[in-house]
């Protein structure tokens, strides 16, 4: 029973992250068609940003706010300056770009912030709970890993829903010539919603990196896991995304918590799913291609 | 906007005849290609305010393309476009609606994602805060979609769309509509009843249409002028009247 809540709880506080990763990549694939493969080499290039900083004297919270700025402004850039050459064109041609950008920034961070392995702080305890006479592997960071996303999730919603910008974001993703003649300027909404994106992406980075070592590349298998729950999700729903990525992450927690040497097996479960679910549903589940039509 | 409303009210100058003042929309020479086709060869055209201007032709004689064109969803190779006097030849699509152009393009352009008070929404943003009193505005014209106002858009019956699409172009409160073939698909009858609410508007309120139809019975009922295309150039250009009487034009050209 103990291992069980704590196999749960650990596959919670993951696919939470999981979650906000997927959610980066849906925020960009339903506004662009554009499945952006350097979102993990971003938050990367935010969470060494942030290292830098906090080595430097900064405190968390001050470093975590300049990372998450420098996220968005690299999201814009990157929408403006390269991205939007390829946009309407040929996939392929976006394919190619954002797997070129995922390789070049990698790169530039291993030239700036060299390829060892740092330890990225965390401001809350790494040590679990106790409960009754027992300490269960849920700790102050998962907690707070799992507040952060919820938060963010709740601003998201509320831009969307609530917000002038939020609806020309929406109109602009899901028609953009009407979007156009009704006077939406859709270039700036775009390139704002590469930046939040990229945001999102980059608070995902910064809290898996927590209480961990990061490197250049410690984000590419967050970019595998965030895709799969996308893509379980439907690519095109938030909704979706959200959940896609707490199954995944359960799914994964209980692979390497019950499954015998189950924790070398993560990466093929993950990929596993993937394949059951293009196979079985290629929609996702929450595909809302029915909504499509016109 | 003023001036709109005042210029509907005043004279009325027989269509062909040259009219002392400029049109509200003066079209001339337009030429665009897609690619090697060359869909416009130097179409020239007014509308007047207070006017429906029916564009008429087969499928291919360029009257979608006219519109896109227009609103600079298409660049021109050739020719000008002036709104009020203003060359809006090179002007920005979303500059437009700012202008006092709202284009419904083909296929009614609901957004389909979005509930239907969003889209209409959608439509005000440009303006910056508008009050609820002009949606009500336009649910008071659609009764029909202010029923559903809560639902997505895609639940909505083809006619729905169309009522929505035009309402949401009314709330930008346009000099002139552009409507790209508004009757595909639907049904005579509420063809009939969105035409005789356009002519209300029109009559009422100064508003002035610029409308493409492969239905030229139903658009030259409730047009004042007529313009056939054929093949990207203009073929004719008289009252909605005189066309509606000239038998052989209409075999010709209209397909009635």
């Amino acid at each position: 029973m103990q291992q069980f809540v704590n196999v749960t709880l650990t596959g919670l506080t993951e696919g939470m992250v999981y979650a906000a990763f997927a959610l980066a990549l849906v925020l960009i694939w339903r506004s662009t068609r554009i499945v952006n493969f350097a979102q993990g080499s971003m938050a990367a290039a935010t969470a060494f940003i942030a290292l830098a900083l906090i080595q430097s004297g900064w405190s968390y919270w001050a470093a975590l706010v300049v990372a998450l700025v420098s996220g968005f402004v690299l999201g814009a850039v990157i929408e403006r300056v390269v991205v939007r050459r390829v946009e309407g064109g040929p996939e392929l041609n976006a394919v190619i770009v954002t797997l070129g950008l995922f390789v070049a920034i990698q790169a530039g961070i291993a030239i700036v912030f060299g390829s060892s392995f740092q330890s990225f702080p965390t401001p809350f305890g790494l040590q679990g709970f106790q409960v009754g006479d027992n300490r269960i592997a849920f700790t102050p960071t998962s907690l707070y890993v799992i507040v952060a996303v919820l938060i963010t999730m709740g601003l998201l919603v509320a831009l969307f829903r609530f917000t002038r910008v939020g609806l020309a974001m929406r109109a602009s993703a899901f028609g953009q010539e009407v979007a156009r003649l009704l006077g939406v300027r859709v270039g700036r909404m775009l390139t704002l919603g590469w930046g939040l994106a990229a945001v999102v992406g980059s608070l995902a980075g910064l809290l898996i990196a927590g209480g961990e070592f990061i490197y250049p590349a410690y984000m590419d298998s967050l970019i595998v896991f965030g895709f799969v729950a996308a893509v379980l999700g439907g690519l095109d729903s938030p909704i979706g995304a959200v959940v896609g990525g707490l199954i995944l992450g359960l799914a994964l927690s209980y692979v390497s918590g019950y499954v015998p040497r189950g924790s070398a097996l993560v990466n093929v479960s993950a990929l596993v799913i993937l394949m059951v679910v293009l196979l079985v549903r290629p929609g996702g589940l929450f595909a809302s291609s029915t909504a499509r039509r016109a | 906007m003023t001036d709109a409303r005042t210029s509907g009210s005043t004279a009325v100058t027989a269509p062909g005849s040259t009219a002392t003042s400029p049109a509200l929309l003066e079209i001339e020479g337009l030429t665009s290609s897609y690619g090697p086709v060359r869909a416009l060869d130097g179409v020239s055209l007014s509308a007047e305010a207070g006017r429906i201007t029916a564009v008429l032709g087969a499928n291919g004689a360029g009257k979608t393309t006219l519109l896109r064109t227009v609103s600079g969803l298409v660049r021109c190779s050739a020719g000008r476009v002036t709104l009020g006097g203003e060359d809006i030849t090179t002007a920005p699509v979303e500059a437009m609606v700012g202008k006092g152009m709202a284009h419904v393009p083909e296929g009614r352009g609901v957004i389909a994602e979005l509930t239907v008070d969003e889209n209409l929404r959608v439509g005000s943003l440009f303006r910056g805060k508008v009050g609820r009193d002009e949606y009500d505005r336009i649910y008071d014209l659609f009764p029909r979609i202010a029923e559903r106002r809560d639902q997505p858009a895609h639940v909505l019956s083809g006619g729905e769309r169309q009522m929505l699409v035009i309402g949401r172009a009314l709330i930008a409160k346009p000099r002139i509509l552009l409507l790209d073939e508004p009757s595909l698909g639907l049904a005579p009858r509420i063809v009939a009843q969105i035409f005789g609410l356009l002519r209300h508007l029109v009559d009422t309120e100064g508003l002035s249409v610029l409308l493409v139809e492969q239905n030229a019975r139903s658009a030259l009922s409730v047009a004042d002028v007529g313009v056939v295309l054929n093949l990207g150039r203009v073929v004719v250009t008289d009252s909605a009247r005189t066309l509606m009487g000239d038998e052989d034009l209409r075999h010709a050209y209209l397909g009635f």
